[in-house]
């Protein structure tokens, strides 16, 4: 067994043991920190396949940004562990379960299906994902997808602080206004509906 | 030099793929339901990145990086609407979030 089946068959069960422990953990903290393992074994992953520029962004943008957001939120909401009842199977996780298992098992009839005549992929030189081979790909081939996940992005920002906000009408209602509008202005106020 | 099979890195995919359909549908914290997609969203681009090496073309390559930037964006809107959504219900737990079961 060469070097490189053995770091994949490592990273592999690395990949697949933190993401189960994922999903079981109750406290959100844990799964967070288990994820991010997760995600360190994919970058490795990706590395042993060449893809370096995607290796680094796995760590940067995954590992380091949207955990980062994703452990602020868990810490600003404060929630404890999941109550007892989501823990014993019930119905519903059953149900989950089997649902998953024959997506699985559909996932890997097609992947394992070879068209008869292939049985080898063509043995093409791989390529390598550097910086500069990605750049160049993104800003000829792939321009206009390029610009377009920037307004994507630009949307997202708007969005978040839109959504985020406490209030959305900050500005005090008119003076000369009626009893009826008013009204509807309490009903439409995110207030805490109790 | 790549003496791993295709087919390993997409059995792996496809395992670590239904290990998340598990989460999302068993869990009822929706964070760690948020997890989960985003570990759905994982699987995929290890697909995309092994097709894209053992093809010799470097658009999976792109396509994941696509797939990185919408994930992202996704992350703010998402944890802006679960906010939004404990502001108002003081719970994030999906089964107590019914306002738009009939």
């Amino acid at each position: 067994m060469s070097l490189n089946s053995l770091l994949f068959f490592l990273f592999a069960v690395g990949a697949i043991a933190t993401g189960i422990v994922m999903i079981t953990r109750k406290n959100a903290v844990t799964s967070a920190v288990f994820l991010i393992a997760h995600f360190f074994c994919l970058s490795a992953l990706y590395l042993s396949l060449q893809a370096q520029l995607l290796a680094l962004l796995q760590i940067l943008v995954y590992a380091g940004a949207i955990m980062v957001l994703v452990v602020f939120v868990i810490m600003l909401l404060n929630l404890g562990a999941e109550e007892k009842a989501s823990e014993t199977l019930n119905i519903r996780g059953l149900l989950g379960i089997t649902v998953a298992g024959v997506l699985g098992v559909q996932l890997l009839a097609v992947f394992m299906a070879r068209p008869s005549g292939h049985n080898e992929l063509p043995p093409i030189a791989t390529s390598n994902g550097t910086v500069e081979a990605l750049g160049r790909a993104l800003f000829t081939d792939y321009i206009f997808p390029f610009e377009a996940i920037s307004l994507l992005l630009l949307a997202a920002i708007i969005g978040a602080v839109l959504l985020a906000k406490r209030h959305l009408e900050q500005v005090e209602a008119p003076k000369n206004i009626s009893t009826d509008d008013i009204s509807v202005q309490h009903q439409l106020s995110d207030k805490p509906v109790h | 030099m790549q003496n791993v099979p295709l087919e390993y890195y997409l059995a792996l995919s496809a395992t670590l793929f239904v290990i998340g359909a598990i989460g999302v549908l068993t869990r009822r914290n929706a964070i760690i339901i948020f997890m989960c997609i985003e570990m759905m969203l994982n699987a995929v681009n290890l697909t995309l990145v092994a097709f894209s090496s053992f093809l010799g073309s470097i658009s999976g390559q792109i396509f994941v990086f696509f797939v990185m930037t919408v994930a992202a964006a996704e992350a703010a809107v998402g944890l802006a609407i679960i906010l939004a959504l404990f502001r108002n219900k003081q719970t994030i737990d999906v089964n107590d979030i019914n306002v738009m079961k009939w």
